[in-house]
């Protein structure tokens, strides 16, 4: 081959023999372009950084990924965006209620209440509804430690074991502390470990003590006991103290039976008459026809002296004891007489001699076996005062070598927390089965955290023959262990699993007895779906009573005295935090106590003549000053609130605050009251009627309330309430009912409108809440709260003004003002009679908010609901100006992802308590309205599911969020052009032939009221006036 | 027959001729600021700072930072849109209704009047923009733009959107008439500019001028322009706050569902802006020595026009206390009963006594000629009209229908901030536009030159 004279140029400047070219033809790299140029080197590095931080800048704007994983293999019964509910069971010592748990994706987000239990029947308590959020709660305990260092449960197994079996080898003593225990299994797994480690002795208190009462049963029939009472059977109810339908034994139970009481209309003209003599306003005392002022130290002789009074008419001898001229005991007595058999007498007293008198005066009047039934005791509360004490004492006198507290925290609920907490580190073995690390969990060295009840398989025997169950509703979140397990672990099973456990004990139990026809798999999971079994109760039969009155009237005769001048203390258990478990929750402790509308603080209360001689003063904003409150040689600094209905004489404080080791939302949230309690023969006392003083400093403290104005200022468009005397003749006594003057002739307000008005053909939603049977208790709040995901805000924003509930319960007092006297209506009685009415957005047919948004970002549905728009509105605020019921609510600041509101609001603000959100219910952003929804997802969840089946919407298959919530049944929701719904039955609502789907229902219950008919907006919410069993009306609003 | 037409009285004394004018309004423009005005400017510009940090501060965390409550929805943000608004009512009534009706003494004042009346507006839009909860989406959702949200549309019912379009519709009507008039006074500038040899203001106020020829065509379309924008502004001077007293007119709180606001808030508009026009003027007059072009005639006549409106402002409120009782809906009744003496009687008490009482010493002419006491009752009857906004605003609301809701407003830090802006940005625009713009209408004014002026007399 030979030689090619081809040349294969690199491009047309090597075949043009460019200058340029041959300049770096021997170069390898050719530099060519840009880089030429040093100043355009510069330029485009300047483009290049701007263009590179350009693009990372935006990058990072982007919003942060969350991460979702999905199911690999979809778990059995979990469709996503399906909720599931399971039946189970809140017990928070000895408070119990039978629940559903909402769950969606696997995260309990809701709780309601169980129909199928004959104890709570559906009802809950804003305790129950609150503790789902407890369950996310970022100060539990991560797993378990061994002084205060994370262990695994092998080492903390293997040390406390050992330690054991040491303790036991040199015949030492344990001790095992709870709260009072309801579940039959975990008794039966202590009492292995009580077989294995002999000298092991359990001892059960409260921290509300209802040991005098055990006692007094004990002496009055020969056995401790508890019964259960039966409100509904009741027509005559004296309660001494006993607060039944907010903390008082079970009461969701007894408010459940109260209600049915109080529910009258034309066909039913009769309820129940209530007395309650008591120190502080409570919700049941704001709920009585009558109420009397009474000083801790009277009571015993008030009790006594209403027995003399009976006596007399039954002819028996009167009691030692007695004191002169208490407001409507006569009449009281008169009225218990008249309903002999159906009437009952109850008394928060932990003083064993007045509670045999108590169980006397039931006696005399036939109560047994009526109202009272001993036949069907219950075992809320098993606590021994003595028992604990001696344990206390014994700890101190370092004869106990180990002690381990299951569910209980008496290091800070027990009077004698204080030495008890300071003598635990003596012991060699003290341990912890507290799920957060409270202050007994602090004081001992092994913590082995038990799961949250939503995490936890148990039963229950809250009375006898009722059982319920437990079961998990979500997988433990921590490396938490079931309480139950570690004792039987302890006690040396080595192959431990409480669920089996659990169902081998019941079917050893129940099943054979059941005779159910079912195997016993189908058996148990029954119970397990119906979340209650229950076996018919005992028969009632007949009871003899014994007891030495004389010597329980010398008792009282000597331990109380009708003049005492000095101060006292009653001391109550908060209708928020309860007695303090829950401290930690957030939702509790934003819910405004029902009688003072204060949140996130705790105040002492003082009537205003104390208020006066002490030289504290409270302005309409809720300041107030400091004072130093000394009881029996403990001095702690609180805020003073002025309370009309407090007895002149005595300072009322609540159990549930002052919690020290408790997590971020509470922590050293006011005063802890429980060391004020004193042990008074062998019972804790919940008074205090010497060495109280109240001081005041002159430091100045506002208190965040919810409600600044405490009286309605006698306006009848707000409240309408009458007296059953009234009733009985006119079923519309009461009533309002406001006139429009024309030209010519005046017209009910109604019936003028420049509206067309709406025609709703398919549903039209509405409301009807029944003062009468609220009790103002304030489960349905947190229930909203945690249906709707409404923002908590914390205390300051309260104070300005700015909670965002969406549902609230206005609380009225009564005056002494007349009618136009301004200032003299703005002051409540010194007894004021008491009315609640929750508000929340009444969805008015005319409704003032949609004329005015700019933007149509409320508007109205075709079903008569008055809807929000979140995304389309810009926040001018103008709805909730025009909105004369003050419902609608702002996002002043954005409440999520805010470290601002990280403790108060941790539902939004922390990884954990996000999931306790609801799915199904836009979390707002800053800037937006928001209001009460009717719980429209609710709503629509229901229809989907009727329009699946292709049928229509069955009434009470949608239920709203307060509906389910209320224990009374006051809140009752439906269709209003359904003519079978229960509000339309309720109502009384007649067809406008002319106009059928209008908005202008004819309502045919008298009783039922539109707030502010008045004004014509034509609100979908009914209210039924307010009945006091009285005979006569006040006379001043 | 004979007719003798009355001597006028002199509109503009010490016998200025039209050269005169020319120069001594021009010469603000064209000197170097004074001392004086960069002082106030410095202490105008510290209060637009600071109030810029606390719009930021709104705008980042959100409305929370204002005192506002879940009862008192608007307090301070309202009450000062309607303050400002109701101040730039002064300024299109001296320059539509005044020109309308021919009141010649309106030419020395209606100049910087209008420009009040567009700083006033521009503070006063400024607070319904802030006010709203999603400023970002608020500003733009509001206009009934085409958009991609299928039928949605803005809601024609509600008087906030009557007030988008009453707002900027006076904005643009006010701005357009007052560049108008600038147009042949920006020539002369420019003319001056020229003889004087500055080429750069000259080619400035060229360009502001629109090249303004000063031809009799030219002229004549002017006036007519003018006449044509002042009969458009005239229903504006009326409509504007009347549309802004609707905003509580057509609500169902009590105090502010009254059918009596539109008159009465128009009265109290044009009450509040002679009041501002003069505490600006008496300023502007002794730092600019305009002392012969507003005159003490000027002065009383604005004092006349107080007195009115002040006296129509003070029987609207009597006669709100009788419809409260004669009309005998309680919760009317105790809304007005609470103004007087519920817990905001301080507020109440101030209004009346700044509003009602004080400009009835202007009977008197003394006090309605003195210039000191002239200044000092302006500021309280600007005073009375704020307190006036707040009362009815705040009062009302903070004890509505259902009295568990019932609350107290407190202002926060950021409310008081906002206010200062706008305060910021009225006087920083204010000092602008006195230092670079004519600040009396030269061309008008010397159309009320006396020809056979004393001065010229003298000269002859």
């Amino acid at each position: 081959m030979g030689t090619t004279k081809k040349i294969y140029w690199k491009g047309l400047e090597h075949l043009k023999n460019d200058p340029a070219y041959i300049k770096n033809a021997d170069k390898e790299f050719v530099n060519v372009g840009v880089e030429e140029d040093p100043g355009h080197s510069r330029r485009d590095f300047l483009k290049m950084m701007g263009f590179s931080v350009a693009a990372a800048s935006l990058a990072a704007c982007e919003t942060p990924i969350r991460k979702a994983i999905p199911f690999v293999n979809k778990p059995l019964d979990a469709d996503p965006g399906i909720p599931n509910y399971y039946a189970s069971t809140y017990v928070d010592g000895g408070d119990y209620c039978s629940i559903l748990v909402k769950t969606r994706d696997g995260r309990p987000i809701k709780i309601e209440g169980n129909t199928l239990s004959s104890i709570s029947k559906g009802g809950t308590s804003a305790q129950v509804e609150a503790s789902v959020l407890s369950l996310y709660d970022n100060y539990r305990l991560r797993g378990p430690k061994i002084a205060d260092k994370s262990a695994d449960w092998e080492t903390l197994d293997k040390e406390v074991s050992s330690k054991l079996a040491e303790i036991s080898s040199k015949g030492g003593q344990i001790r095992i502390v709870s709260n009072t225990i309801l579940s039959p299994s975990t008794k039966v797994s202590i009492d292995k470990f009580k077989a294995k480690y002999t000298g092991t002795q359990h001892i059960q208190y409260d921290p509300i003590s209802y040991y005098g009462m055990w006692k007094a049963n004990e002496e009055s029939f020969g056995a401790g006991f508890i019964p259960s009472y039966d409100f509904s059977k009741a027509r005559v109810i004296v309660s001494f103290g006993a607060d039944f339908l907010g903390t008082w034994l079970s009461p969701i139970e007894f408010t459940k039976q109260y209600a049915t009481t109080r529910k009258i209309d034309e066909d039913q003209r009769e309820m129940s008459r209530h007395y309650q003599f008591e120190s502080n306003l409570s919700l049941t005392g704001a709920n009585a026809d009558y109420r009397t002022m009474v000083r801790p130290s009277q009571s015993g002789l008030v009790v006594s002296q209403l027995y003399n009074l009976l006596a007399s008419k039954a002819g028996k001898s009167a009691l030692s004891a007695g004191i002169e001229k208490v407001a409507n005991l006569e009449k009281a007595a008169e009225d218990l007489w008249a309903a002999k058999g159906n009437s009952l007498v109850v008394s928060r007293t932990n003083n064993k001699a007045v509670q045999v008198v108590i169980n006397a005066i039931n006696d005399l009047l036939g109560n047994y076996g009526s109202t009272i039934l001993p036949n069907k005791p219950v075992n809320f509360r098993q606590g021994n005062d003595e028992a604990m004490a001696a344990f206390v004492t014994d700890v101190a006198g370092g004869k106990v070598d180990g002690v381990i507290f299951y569910n209980c925290n008496p290091v800070y609920d027990h009077p004698m927390g204080a030495q008890l907490g300071g003598a635990l580190k003596n012991i060699s073995l003290t341990v912890s089965t507290g799920y957060t690390e409270d202050e007994t969990g602090s004081s001992v060295s092994y913590k082995a955290p038990d799961h949250h009840y939503l995490e936890s398989w148990n039963d229950f025997e809250p009375k006898k023959n009722s059982y319920s169950l437990s079961q998990p509703a979500i997988t433990p979140i921590f490396k938490s262990r079931q309480a139950q397990e570690s004792f039987m672990v302890w006690s040396g099973d080595d192959k431990v699993d409480y669920f089996t456990f659990v169902k081998e004990n019941w079917k050893n139990w129940f099943y054979g007895k059941a005779n159910s026809g079912m195997d016993f798999q189908s058996w148990w999971d029954k119970c397990l779906y119906d979340g209650v079994y229950e076996l018919p109760s005992d028969e009632f039969r007949g009871l003899s009573i014994a007891g030495d009155l004389s010597a329980a009237a010398t008792a009282i005769a000597a331990s109380y005295k009708p003049d005492n001048s000095g101060l006292e203390l009653s001391i109550y258990e908060s209708y928020g935090v309860g007695n303090g478990t829950q401290a930690n929750n957030p939702l509790l402790q934003e819910l405004p106590d029902p009688i003072t509308k204060i949140v996130w603080d705790h105040p002492v209360t003082v009537s205003q003549k104390d208020a006066s001689a002490l030289g504290f003063t409270n302005d309409g904003e809720s300041n107030t000053q400091l004072g130093t409150l000394t009881v029996g040689g403990k001095t702690v600094t609180v805020p003073v609130l002025i309370q009309p209905g407090q007895t002149p004489g005595t300072i009322g404080i609540s159990l549930g605050y002052g919690r020290s080791k408790v997590g971020k939302v509470a922590e050293n949230l006011g005063v802890n009251a429980y060391p004020f309690q004193t042990l008074s023969n062998g019972s804790v006392s919940p008074s205090v009627q010497t060495g109280v003083s109240l001081v005041k400093t002159s430091e100045a403290f506002q208190l965040a309330q919810t409600q600044t104005h405490q009286t309605y200022m006698g306006r009848e468009s707000v409240i309408q309430e009458s007296v059953l005397s009234e009733f009985k003749k006119d079923p519309a006594a009461g009533r309002d009912y406001p006139k429009v003057t024309k030209w010519d002739e005046k017209v009910d307000a109604s019936t003028l409108s420049l509206w067309k008005g709406h025609d709703y053909k398919n549903h039209h939603w509405g409301m009807s809440i029944d003062l009468n049977s609220c009790t103002g208790c304030g489960s349905c709040i947190v229930a909203c709260n945690v249906e709707n995901n409404v923002a908590l805000v914390g205390k300051d924003e309260v104070i300005r003004r700015r909670e965002m509930h969406w549902l609230r319960i206005d609380r009225y007092y009564s005056s002494d003002g007349q009618h136009g006297d301004y200032n003299a209506l703005e002051k409540a009685s010194e007894n004021p009679e008491v009315v609640f009415q929750p508000m929340l957005c009444q969805h008015c047919n005319n409704a003032p908010c949609e004329t005015v948004c700019p933007v149509a970002a409320t508007t109205h549905s075709s079903e008569g609901l008055n809807q929000m728009t979140y995304n389309r509105c810009i926040g001018t605020r103008y709805c909730a100006n025009n909105c004369p019921y003050k419902v609608r609510r702002f996002n002043w600041f954005k409440y999520h992802d805010n470290q601002q509101f990280y403790s108060a609001n941790p539902a939004m603000n922390t990884d954990l308590g996000r999931m306790v959100l609801n799915p199904e219910v836009t979390v707002r952003s800053r800037g937006v309205m928001e209001k009460c929804s009717f719980c429209v997802q609710r709503i629509q969840a229901g229809k989907l599911t009727a329009k699946k089946e292709r049928r229509t919407l069955k009434d009470g298959e949608v239920v709203t969020a307060c509906q389910a919530a209320c224990s009374s049944g006051a809140i009752v929701f439906g269709d209003m052009n359904d003519a079978g719904s229960a509000i339309s039955k309720l109502l009384k609502i007649g067809i406008d032939e002319k106009r059928p789907y209008g908005i202008d229902k004819k309502i045919g219950n008298p009783r039922a009221y539109r707030v502010l008919e008045d004004i014509g907006v034509k609100p979908n919410i009914f209210y039924l006036t307010k009945i006091r069993n009285k005979d006569e009306v006040k006379e001043h609003a | 027959m004979q007719a003798t037409s009355v001597l006028r009285e002199t509109l503009v004394t010490g016998g200025k001729t039209v050269a005169d004018v020319s120069h001594d309004i021009s010469r603000q423009v064209e000197g170097k600021p004074t001392r004086l005005w960069w002082m106030a400017f410095g202490v105008a510009f510290v209060l637009l700072l600071w109030g810029a940090y606390c719009c930021w501060m709104l705008l980042w965390n959100g409305i929370g930072m204002w005192g506002l409550n879940k009862t008192v929805g608007w307090a301070w943000d309202i009450t000062n849109f309607v303050w400002w608004v109701g101040i730039g009512h002064a300024g299109t009534l001296i320059s539509a209704i005044l020109l309308l009706f021919r009141q010649r003494w309106r030419m020395s004042i209606n100049r910087a009047a209008e420009a009040m009346t567009i700083f006033a507006v521009i503070c006063a839009a400024s607070f319904p923009a802030f006010h709203m909860g999603r400023l970002w989406l608020g500003f733009y959702w509001a206009l009934p733009l085409p958009n991609a949200f299928g039928s949605l549309w803005v809601n024609f019912n509600s008087p906030l959107l009557w007030d988008v379009f009453a707002i900027s519709t006076y904005f643009s009507v006010s701005l357009i008439f007052w560049y108008m008039g600038l147009i042949p006074d920006f020539a002369v500038i420019r003319d001056r500019a020229v003889v004087m040899g500055n080429k750069t203001r000259a080619s400035i106020y060229n360009a502001l001028s629109f090249g303004w020829d000063g031809a009799a065509k030219t002229w004549s379309r002017y006036e007519t322009v003018a006449l044509i924008l002042a009969g458009l502004s005239t229903p504006l001077v009326l409509s504007v706050h009347t549309i802004v007293s609707m905003d509580f007119a057509t609500s169902i709180v009590p105090g502010w569902h009254t059918t009596i606001f539109p008159p009465y808030f128009v009265a109290g508009a044009i009450f509040s802006g002679f009041a501002m026009v003069l505490t600006l003027l008496l300023v502007t007059r002794k730092v600019f020595h305009l002392e012969e072009y507003i005159t003490i005639y000027h002065v009383e006549l604005m004092n006349i026009v107080i007195i009115i409106t002040g006296s129509i402002v003070g029987v609207a409120y009597i006669t709100e206390f009788f419809i409260a009782w004669y009309g005998q809906v309680p919760a009317e009744q105790y809304a007005f009963i609470n103004r007087a003496t519920g817990p905001y009687w301080w507020a109440y008490w101030s209004m009346m006594t700044c509003n009602v009482i004080s400009p009835q010493l202007f009977w008197v002419k003394k006090i309605r000629t003195n210039l000191v006491a002239t200044f000092v009752l302006s500021i309280i009857v600007n005073i009375g009209m704020w307190f006036e906004r707040f009362v009815i605003i705040v009062t009302s609301l903070h004890r509505d229908y259902l009295p568990s809701s019932w609350t107290m407003f407190h202002p926060t830090m950021y409310d008081i901030g906002e206010y200062l802006f706008t305060f910021g940005i009225f006087f920083c625009a204010f000092l602008l536009f006195a230092k670079f713009f004519p600040v009396i209408n030269m061309a008008e004014v010397k159309s009320i030159i006396k020809s056979t002026s004393e001065k010229k007399k003298a000269v002859h």
